[in-house]
């Protein structure tokens, strides 16, 4: 049984061309899906705690936006994916260059501006790329990565491949011009684009209600547009892997784009500097002890005799183990060569 | 990791107060509970436990002002974990080495000078005596050196406004969706920021979009794409990912269009790691770069002109004529004085070396081309011959074009100049529309003639 996320109080909605039953969480993981589920979202868990604790001793520098609390968005979303199908995001993106398999230690790295991170440390929190991965960034703009995003689906579909490009922004970049710019033509152009709303509900100190109108309903930004759209339960990897399933075979059909509501939450500030004044303690304590994502995994496979406490302090252990060596190797690992301030401004033409 | 030391909560932070312990020795704390408060100098913020364990030990009391960063406030320990030997303890020690998490070489190393801008590797196309010449606009020039490219690469294609169907604005275009089919030209909706975006993401999946901007005024809509995402990407992924793109259109001033389509954006691009930003005059340059800027791996800045559209020169009748971006050309030589110009900036400069000739001044004309990477060398090859030099452009004048020529010359030729650099530019108003002002606020052939005059004191 679900762990119902708890501010969601209505059932999830989508609009009149959707035709999906995200709300249901009908979509069963087996053992070893849920198994999978579990170590990738601790992983990201893990690996953002470590990250806020080396910002706090000054490894890392600048900015720095933890994904803590949103894991099974990007967790649920990668197992409805095939390899060669792309993704872009925000720069909230930690979780998502982890659930796309990049390297920990090279994201560690590159957040502490080391050679061995994955821009070779020039690119830092909010700029990493992996080709290998398909992940196309970690961009710094508010909404930008949507039109790239279209434009890597427009790439697909140039190219004649059934690829899907992920295209994820906040319900902040949701209120950006550009977005509705990119919804136009992914619409008329059929575009194989998911766009994925993450509604964390807060853009940096600004709550969605008072940003957005009818912000209860952002899932429905493109109806206009012919655009089908949902709300999904972002707290349950389920649901989200169900609906993301559903949004990618329209895409691979043809269909054009599709746009999925994620009903989420940060744990932590907008970045590290946020002391988030702007909600209660009680919003963010209610979330995690009710709604929590990993939780709500563990749950279920102690619950249902899927794996016993052991079984999951060996994950924990093997994770934390993954974690220490990435973090390790980001404050071991040397800063770049001063003759890298030079490279990477030209490909040789 | 059993000790908790004080974290810095900002970029700036470097020491706070211990406002208060929200957990007492001997508690069991989770990660992610708050175990204190700190004041920054900016807000008030909770400090998170990051590992599991007992609080056995507060390092630093409530009220404790000062704290400096990294200095250990608390030990927490994990189960049938033995408490640290006594201090120093060795992750505070490694704390406390925090300038090696700092740049280590910022001090010591100075920065390595900057390398020439890695031009590109295409040669010139040689043209052997007796080649014949064929008359050619600059529209079918551009045209023709689309049409080429697409035909050799079939990841090349071209979108914007009105390109396809109305056959663009300019004609530039014209014809072109016959042959290529609207999969590879394509109309965009009048979505300057939306539409640069797409293309720019399908560089980055290693697609090579040609922008037709229907004028690079409209293109400031799409600034944020063209410089954060298109100029940046390379370097911020380390040389991982990034993008080969055309973004073309005309600039500068038609005639009696106003000031929101009037101006010259040759500087303001020309300011820009990460592009190369070419600006040609003749049909023949208009051919060779624009085949150039699209074979390069870089996002390029083509920068035309509606007036130059129409206008018709000798181009070589070779098999794929190439021009190399980073070039500039002796267009014209002479001895007395150095114009150096670009664009239909040419049209001024060459008129006045026409005039001047006939007084007996003999003005050696630099097209520049390329504005980006400027290829300085070869004005300050002519300086040092001709010992004065005028740039003209109808841009303003502020940190404009010609700006950056004098600044250069007074670094690479300061010896050699007999008299201070000149900068004929547009007049540093908006355009205006009325005719008369319009003429006034353009440079003029009378304006180079006075500016050579003025450098040769004559």
């Amino acid at each position: 049984m679900a762990v119902k996320s708890a501010y969601i109080a209505k059932k999830s909605q989508k609009n009149q061309r959707g035709e999906g039953k995200s709300d249901e969480t009908g979509d069963i993981f087996d053992r070893e899906e849920e198994f999978q589920a579990y170590h990738d979202m601790l992983l990201i868990r893990r690996f953002e705690e470590k990250a806020g604790q080396l910002y706090g001793m000054g490894f890392i520098g600048g900015f720095c936006h933890l994904y803590i609390g949103q894991e099974a968005v990007v967790v649920g979303m990668q197992m409805a994916l095939k390899p060669g199908d792309q993704v872009i995001t925000s720069y909230r993106d930690h979780g998502h260059m982890l659930a796309t398999g990049m390297d920990p230690k090279g994201v560690m790295a590159e957040l502490t501006g080391r050679r061995g991170g994955y821009s070779k440390g020039k690119g830092g929190s909010m700029h990493m790329f992996s080709r290998e991965k398909q992940f196309f960034g970690g961009h710094g703009i508010v909404g930008a990565q949507v039109p790239l995003g279209a434009g890597l689906a427009f790439a697909n579909k140039y190219r004649g491949n059934d690829h899907v490009a992920l295209t994820y922004f906040g319900e902040g970049a949701s209120n950006q011009g550009q977005v509705y710019e990119t919804f136009n033509m992914a619409a008329l152009w059929k575009l194989p684009v998911i766009f994925i709303i993450e509604n964390n509900r807060y853009a940096m100190g600004t709550a969605v209600t008072r940003s957005a109108a009818k912000s209860e309903e952002l899932f429905n930004r493109g109806s206009v547009y012919g655009i089908p759209g949902e709300q999904v339960d972002g707290m349950d990897v389920r649901a989200v892997r169900a609906a993301g399933e559903k949004a990618v075979a329209h895409c691979r059909a043809g269909d054009g784009p599709y746009i999925l509501e994620m009903m989420t939450y940060r744990y932590r500030g907008h970045s590290m500097s946020d002391p988030a004044k702007y909600r209660a303690k009680e919003e963010v304590q209610k979330m995690r002890e009710e709604s929590d994502p990993i939780e709500q995994v563990k749950k279920r496979l102690i619950e249902t005799g899927a794996a016993n406490e052991d079984e999951l302090k060996k994950i924990d252990a093997e994770i934390r183990a993954i974690v220490m060596e990435a973090a390790e190797f980001a404050q071991s690992d040397p800063e770049p060569d001063p003759s890298e301030l030079w490279t990477d401004i030209y490909v040789n033409a | 990791m059993p000790n908790i030391l004080m974290p810095a909560l900002s970029p700036t932070m470097e020491e706070g107060k211990l406002a208060k312990w929200l957990k007492q020795v001997g508690d069991n704390v989770k990660s992610g509970d708050v175990i204190a408060e700190i004041e920054t100098d900016k807000a008030t913020m909770e400090v998170e436990a990051v590992d599991e364990g007992k609080l056995t030990e507060i390092l630093v009391p409530e009220g404790t002002e000062n704290v400096k960063v990294n200095t250990p406030i608390a030990i927490i320990l994990a189960d049938g974990e033995a408490a640290p030997a006594a201090a120093p303890k060795p992750a505070a020690a490694k704390a406390e080495e925090k300038p090696a998490a700092a740049p280590q070489a910022e001090a010591k190393t100075e920065a390595p000078a900057a390398p020439a801008i890695a031009t590109s590797t295409l040669k010139d196309t040689e043209v052997p005596e007796g080649t014949e010449m064929v008359h050619m606009t600059v529209r079918e020039a551009l045209r023709l050196a689309m049409s080429e490219e697409m035909r050799r690469d079939k990841s090349v294609f071209l979108m914007g406004e009105e390109v396809g169907q109305y056959q663009g604005a300019y004609k530039i275009s014209q014809g072109m969706l016959d042959e290529f089919g609207p999969e590879r030209v394509i109309d965009t909706p009048i979505t300057e920021h939306g539409f640069t975006g797409i293309a720019v993401g399908a560089g980055f999946a290693g697609l090579k979009p040609i922008v037709e901007f229907m004028t690079f005024n409209f293109a400031m809509q799409a600034m944020d794409q063209i410089i954060n995402s298109a100029a940046k990407t390379l370097y911020m992924a380390g040389g991982q990912m990034g993008c080969s793109i055309v973004f073309r259109g005309p600039n500068g001033a038609a005639a009696r269009v106003g000031a929101q389509h009037s101006q010259d954006y040759a500087a303001w691009y020309s300011s820009v790691p990460g592009l190369k930003v070419v600006m040609p005059y003749s049909a023949a340059d208009a051919l060779g770069l624009m085949k150039a800027a699209i074979r390069d791996p870089n996002p390029v800045i083509f920068l035309e002109n509606e007036i130059l559209y129409g206008k018709s020169f000798d181009v070589p009748k070779v098999d794929d004529w190439i021009v190399p971006i980073g070039k500039a050309k002796v267009a014209r030589p002479g001895k007395h004085v150095t114009i150096v110009s670009f664009g239909i900036g040419m049209t001024y400069a060459l008129s006045a070396a026409d005039k001047l000739a006939a007084e007996g001044i003999e003005a050696e004309v630099i097209d520049l081309r390329t504005i980006r990477p400027m290829d300085i060398a070869t004005v300050v090859e002519s300086v040092k011959k001709t010992n004065r030099c005028v740039t003209v452009e109808e841009a303003w004048p502020q940190c404009s074009v010609g700006t950056e020529i004098a600044a250069q010359l007074m670094t690479h030729a300061f010896d050699y100049l007999d008299a201070p650099v000149a900068r004929v530019n547009g007049k540093d108003v908006p355009m205006p529309y009325a005719a008369n002002l319009e003429k006034l606020a353009l440079p003029s052939v009378d304006d180079v003639v006075q500016a050579v005059k003025s450098v040769l004191y004559v």
